[in-house]
């Protein structure tokens, strides 16, 4: 059967965008910014009741926001958006039609009303279980049947991904091997089929469980299996994310990766070891040997974080050599002094790169380590990890690659351009903030998921140092500052949207520098990478990983003895 | 470009460029180094968390821990039953909504064997602010031996949520000095 569809040709990059793809990747991108705003609103009231000197909510409302606040922001903002690039990354850049849309539409739909049962039963308040639900904390069945037909929802995406690289293959719309871009999408859609197998594993019997058919759960098996979903849904971002890190630096600056071969060698990595993360969450529970713990936290031997080091060098080089090529050649920094940072695309970019490196990796890894996450295990310096992967990280990286969608996608002009320059700063900032004072507050014992450290109502008070309030209420401060980044976001991105200036065709603004067009002629692994800026960097970080994880293992030899 | 096909068909043949090739092996390495360090502190740290835990009922956890508090309890604080059980001896401790209990009085530089499990939900143990953190399960007895190295009082937080009187649960451990045995 013939499939007929129409297309148009982008006047800026001359690829050919089908319109079912279009519609699916702008229907998705807006639903998951509409999230994006509810768990976002939710996230601030948490942050305002931990500042002491607020403590906004009463404690049921605390835990259910928090619970809110999880779920739309780690769950369905990402995985919406994500369905979003997964499109573009292979019905777009592959210039294909997409593969059966109406099973696209319908994976879509399947999410939404997953996505809004979940959130009335969080908002009716008896499922204020948090984003984990461990049992046997028992949330209302409707919590764990919106969660399961959001699962589906989005494997039946990530298979309408997977039929759209075989539609383009059978095509032949494009010659060779597939863009890195897309292969990244590829690794991400891979991880998301273990991600969603496993959350079906333990959400189903969970959810029979809670309507009386299965009997018992046992809390370690869950742990187990639950954060196999829910870590490795992480993992999903990060191959996302440093996707998109590659996309945004090759359209905005025409770079190309130094090595196809490295980089996708990097990619494949995590493929192959970044499910063994369910670990990281069961480092000082009971009934797990030490010799488990130590292969799957390490990612065998730390083969997952050798994939993201590359990235580490990878793409900053690409686009030192981009930038070099262009004649940006004095000293070691003229490259990146030059780089276009009045464009958010480019800067949310780069600003993403470099706090999910050095907060979010550097923390990571060493919160890992087997003895280390005695003194970190379920500390506020976890929620600070993580903000600084999945909010500094894979939101701002998403923000980025918005403000290329809009005239890509949308065919608007971003409105209020001036608000949309400072946005990723702003919200940057706000993140770097959270990110830093919770990780300070953790390392005094500040629990996470706790109502009042100050413990008022108890009847064996303990009293947390000073310091720790003081860093819960900066934790605050900051968070109205990511407040702020993300609302200006949601103004610039709905606005731009809805209201933004048309883009005709003829008449689009080129998001690309028009000297580039040289570079965008050519393609292919990089001919004579000289990127010593970028070394310099890199070695940056690397002493920092090393001293501070050799900081805690001094902190570490401090406490108590126990074996 | 990272956004179109390579260029070169057989970019796997493609040679890696020198300074990315120095760093993936470092990179490695590095790896290698973090891997064994832990093996290294299971062989000469002194912070490592027992592998030793066995399944237990929770009417099984409160007789073996009302047993020890008859037998050792020295007083009574805020409701709360304050044991001092001899070096060296099984101590334990129960998890519950939203109680530690009992609290212990320990000697400093004397190691104990901790047994803990909870009586209902997960629950966390937080040892403040030694800063020691334990996953606490229903129906998992974990048992640990600890050595105080400081003396004085403790507070122990739940950091895993367990329902609306989360915040309410922390419990108490006393080291004392006893002439530094």
């Amino acid at each position: 059967m013939a499939i007929k569809e129409t297309y148009r040709t982008c006047q800026t990059t001359g690829l050919r965008v089908y319109k079912s793809a279009e519609d699916l990747i702008k229907i998705n991108a807006v639903v998951a910014v509409v999230f994006l705003l509810v768990g976002g609103i939710f996230g601030i009231m948490v942050a305002l009741t931990r500042w002491k000197a607020v403590h906004l909510l009463p404690a049921d409302w605390f835990y259910l926001a928090l619970t809110a606040h999880g779920i739309n922001l780690l769950v369905v903002w990402i995985i919406f958006f994500e369905i979003a690039v997964m499109y573009f990354a292979s019905a777009v850049l592959l210039g294909c039609r997409l593969a059966t849309p109406r099973w696209a539409w319908t994976g879509f739909a399947l999410m939404l009303i997953g996505a809004i049962i979940t959130n009335v039963a969080v908002l009716q308040g008896d499922s204020s279980v948090m984003f984990t639900s461990y049992v046997p904390l028992m949330a209302a069945p409707s919590f764990y049947v919106g969660v399961i037909l959001f699962a589906v929802g989005a494997l039946i995406g990530t298979f309408v991904f997977f039929g759209t690289l075989v539609v383009a293959k059978n095509e032949n719309t494009y010659e060779g091997s597939v863009p890195l871009v897309t292969f990244g999408a590829t690794v991400a859609a891979i991880i998301a089929v273990f991600t969603i197998a496993s959350g079906a594993i333990i959400l189903i019997p969970t959810f029979l469980w809670s309507i009386g058919y299965v009997n018992h759960i046992d809390t370690l098996m869950y742990r187990t299996i639950w954060w196999a979903f829910g870590h490795s849904s992480q993992q999903i971002n990060v191959a996302a994310h440093i996707s998109i890190w590659y996309l945004i630096a090759a359209v905005t600056l025409g770079a190309k990766p130094l090595s196809e071969k490295v980089s996708r060698g990097a990619f494949l990595l995590y493929i192959l070891f970044l499910q063994l993360a369910s670990a990281h969450h069961l480092l000082v529970d009971p009934g797990i040997s030490s010799e488990w713990k130590i292969f799957n936290t390490s990612y065998a031997i730390y083969l997952a974080v050798l994939g993201s080091m590359i990235h580490g060098l990878t793409v900053p080089g690409s686009i030192e050599a981009a930038q070099r090529k262009k004649g940006y050649t004095n000293g070691l920094f003229e490259w990146l002094r030059k780089a276009p940072w009045g464009n958010p695309a480019f800067s949310g970019m780069f600003i993403s790169l470099i706090l999910f490196g050095f907060l979010g990796g550097i923390s990571g890894v060493v919160m890992g380590v087997e003895q280390i996450n005695l003194i970190i295990h379920n500390t506020i310096y976890v929620p600070g990890h993580f903000h600084a992967t999945v909010v500094a990280g894979t939101t701002l990286a998403f923000m980025a690659v918005t403000y290329l969608l809009i005239p890509l996608i949308f065919r608007r002009e971003i409105m209020f351009p001036k608000m949309a320059q400072a946005q990723p700063y702003v919200f940057g900032l706000g993140v770097t903030g959270i990110s830093l004072f919770m990780m300070g507050a953790g390392t005094m014992g500040v629990p996470r998921r706790h109502w009042d450290i100050s413990q008022a109502d108890a009847v064996l008070p303990y009293d947390f140092p000073g310091v720790a309030n003081l860093l819960m209420g900066l934790n605050g401060m900051s968070a109205l500052l990511a407040g702020l980044g993300g609302a200006m976001f949601i103004l610039v991105a709905v606005g731009s949207i809805f209201f933004g200036k048309k883009i005709v065709d003829g008449a689009e603004k080129p998001v690309a520098e028009p000297e580039d067009a040289a570079v965008l002629s050519k393609y292919g692994s990089e001919e004579h990478p000289a990127v010593p800026g970028t070394l310099v960097l890199v070695a940056v970080f690397f002493i920092t990983f090393v001293l501070y994880y050799y900081v805690n293992w001094k902190y570490l030899a401090e406490v108590w003895p126990l074996r | 470009m990272s956004v179109t096909p390579p260029k070169n068909k057989l970019w796997w043949n493609e040679p890696i460029p020198k300074s990315e090739l120095v760093w993936v092996i470092i990179a490695f390495v590095w790896g290698l180094i973090m891997f064994f360090m832990m093996i290294y502190w299971h062989v000469y740290g002194e912070q490592n968390l027992s592998n030793e835990a066995y399944r237990i009922t929770a009417e099984e956890f409160t007789v073996k821990t009302e047993a020890m508090v008859e037998k050792y309890q020295v007083r009574e604080e805020s409701g709360y039953p304050v044991v001092r059980p001899p070096p060296g001896e099984d101590i334990y401790m129960i998890a519950r909504l939203w109680q530690w209990w009992p609290i212990l009085e320990l000697e400093k530089g004397q190691s104990y064997r901790l047994h803990l499990s909870s009586l209902d939900w997960m629950h966390g143990f937080s040892l403040q602010p030694v800063n020691i953190n334990l996953q606490i399960h229903p129906d998992y007895e974990m048992v640990i031996t600890i050595t105080p190295t400081t003396t004085g009082e403790f507070g122990i937080v739940c950091n895993e949520y367990c329902g609306i009187g989360h915040h309410t649960m922390l419990g108490r451990m006393y080291v004392v000095d006893n002439g530094g045995a």
